[in-house]
């Protein structure tokens, strides 16, 4: 054993397969699922990928109690269920769990503010993984942390298991105004930012230089319609994760598989034709409605799950 | 010269990039009417069940097949799976433009995925290659011209106007991959 708390040792070329698969992911939706039927439904209707869990962030906040990483033998019936990439979440900081799913063999794992976090302090040392994981960030200086760290994707934390696309777009808005600023900033401002920012100043300037992050960033947190996705992807996420959004009626209930399918096709069609209103409007028209969801705005700050990591 | 680039999902802008590098005009492939206003196609990495989902619309598939008939084409992993005459694991629809018979995710998951180096037949050296999640050519017929191969298997091959490659040449920085088939083009 190489690395502190992982099983392999990081090498110039491992951090490129980790970004080689969420480049191969853009343009497309990964879904939550709970089950190998759910899977399949994802994987008919297009998703690029999905993400298993033991339940999907609606239930999770609708009933309380601690969030872990699902059990082993769920995850793997969704691997042999389906043919696209699977990932799984580990708590924030665990890397025992992180040891777990990657032994299990899953395509990417999500450190994620949805489950109940291991660590106060700590994120995990995903350098030390062969496996690549995607973490959430606010703002600009978090994706940032997170990247050095060896996070080998971003996604908007937004606010899981609402249904309320407000703060996935205050998340989005903020990563990219801040990279617009350091991209005019002089050099010698760059180091107030890395210190503004806790965050590395080789990354700073790499991203002042390249106008972008340099690992995929893609959009997740309340994203529950057709239009929600195409607009997240209009404000620049490259690929969208759907969580609570395809499968629930509501918080506690799954809506019958025919109702999902139809969902999820759509958000799928959604995603890839984002910017093409006739097509927008073509796979809106038909949906029943979405989950019911819980306004970001009245839930109270101790219970947002996007405060979770720093 | 317009090169259209499906772009329903995957590494599509990598692609674009690399083309437009080497000053080419690309086009953004999302819908069937648009293949009218191209001259070669590039089918990218991505997952090939989504990119089947959206083909099956509107005749998609078959204006696709088509064109892959008569005009140059690169696909690049799922793009390889795509214009495949027989997938296996599992077996799905294909275009069946290039005699070869693929296996999709034949190396394993994103654990296997590597990055290797190999002789080719295009002129230069070693080439680098990205594998990820990456299928494996199984069997190339008589008219396929292996110009790649990798641990024993074919990895970049060519029939007619069609060519495939199991990795990402849109990942490294070696655009020899895409000038050879800018060069059919011509």
């Amino acid at each position: 054993m190489s690395g502190k708390n992982g099983s392999q040792h990081a090498t110039p070329n491992t951090l490129r397969l980790k970004t080689g698969l969420a480049e191969i992911l853009k343009g497309g939706v990964i879904m939550d699922v709970t089950t190998a039927e759910q899977a399949v439904i994802a994987e008919k209707a297009g998703a690029a990928a999905v993400m298993a869990l033991e339940r999907v962030p609606a239930q999770i906040r609708a009933e309380g109690g601690v969030a872990r990483m699902a059990s082993p033998k769920r995850i793997r019936e969704i691997m042999e269920a389906v043919s696209i990439p699977v990932m799984a979440k580990c708590r924030i900081g665990h890397f025992a769990e992180a040891q777990i799913l990657q032994e299990l063999g899953v395509d990417y794992i999500d450190e994620s503010e949805v489950l109940t976090p291991a660590d106060e302090a700590n994120h995990v040392d995903k350098h030390a993984f062969k496996v690549p994981f995607v973490c959430g960030a606010r703002n600009l200086g978090e994706a940032l942390r997170r990247i050095a760290e060896g996070a080998a994707m971003i996604r908007t934390k937004g606010e899981a298991g609402t249904g309320d696309v407000v703060h996935a777009v205050k998340h989005l808005r903020a990563i990219n105004q801040e990279m617009r600023v350091l991209t005019v900033l002089r050099e010698d401002e760059l180091y107030a930012k890395a210190k503004e920012y806790q965050a590395p100043y080789e990354i700073i300037r790499l991203v002042a230089s390249a106008g972008k992050l340099p690992v995929p960033n893609f959009s997740a947190g309340g994203i529950a319609t057709p239009a929600d996705a195409a607009l997240v992807r209009q404000l620049g996420a490259e690929a969208v994760f759907v969580g609570s959004g395809i499968f629930m009626e509501d918080s506690i209930n799954f809506d019958a598989p025919e109702e999902a399918a139809r969902r999820a096709r759509a958000i799928v069609q959604a995603t890839t034709h984002f910017d093409d209103p006739k097509v927008l409007l073509e796979v809106s028209h038909d949906l029943v409605g979405a989950m019911k969801g819980l306004a970001v705005a009245a839930i109270s700050e101790e219970d947002m799950m996007q405060k979770r990591g720093w | 010269m317009t090169i259209g680039v499906l772009a329903i999902q995957g590494d599509y802008e990598a692609h674009g990039r690399v083309l437009e590098g080497l000053g080419a005009k690309v086009t953004y492939v999302r819908k069937p009417e648009q293949l009218d206003d191209v001259d070669a196609v590039v089918i990218p990495g991505g997952e090939s069940t989504t990119f089947l989902k959206f083909l099956e619309q509107q005749n998609f598939f078959g204006k696709l097949g088509d064109f892959v008939k008569t005009k140059p084409a690169l696909g690049t992993c799922a793009g390889a799976i795509l214009l495949a005459k027989e997938v296996e694991g599992p077996s799905q629809a294909s275009l069946g433009a290039l005699d070869i018979r693929i296996r999709r995710n034949a190396y394993g998951r994103q654990l296997e995925s590597s990055i290797r180096q190999a002789e080719t037949k295009l002129a230069g050296g070693p080439m680098e290659m990205v594998f990820i999640r990456a299928p494996r050519i199984e069997r190339a017929g008589k008219e396929v011209e292996v110009l790649a191969s990798a641990g024993g298997d074919p990895v970049l091959v060519r029939q007619g106007k069609i060519m495939a490659a199991t990795f990402h040449p849109e990942l490294s920085d070696d655009s020899r991959v895409h000038q050879a088939f800018l060069q059919m083009v011509k």
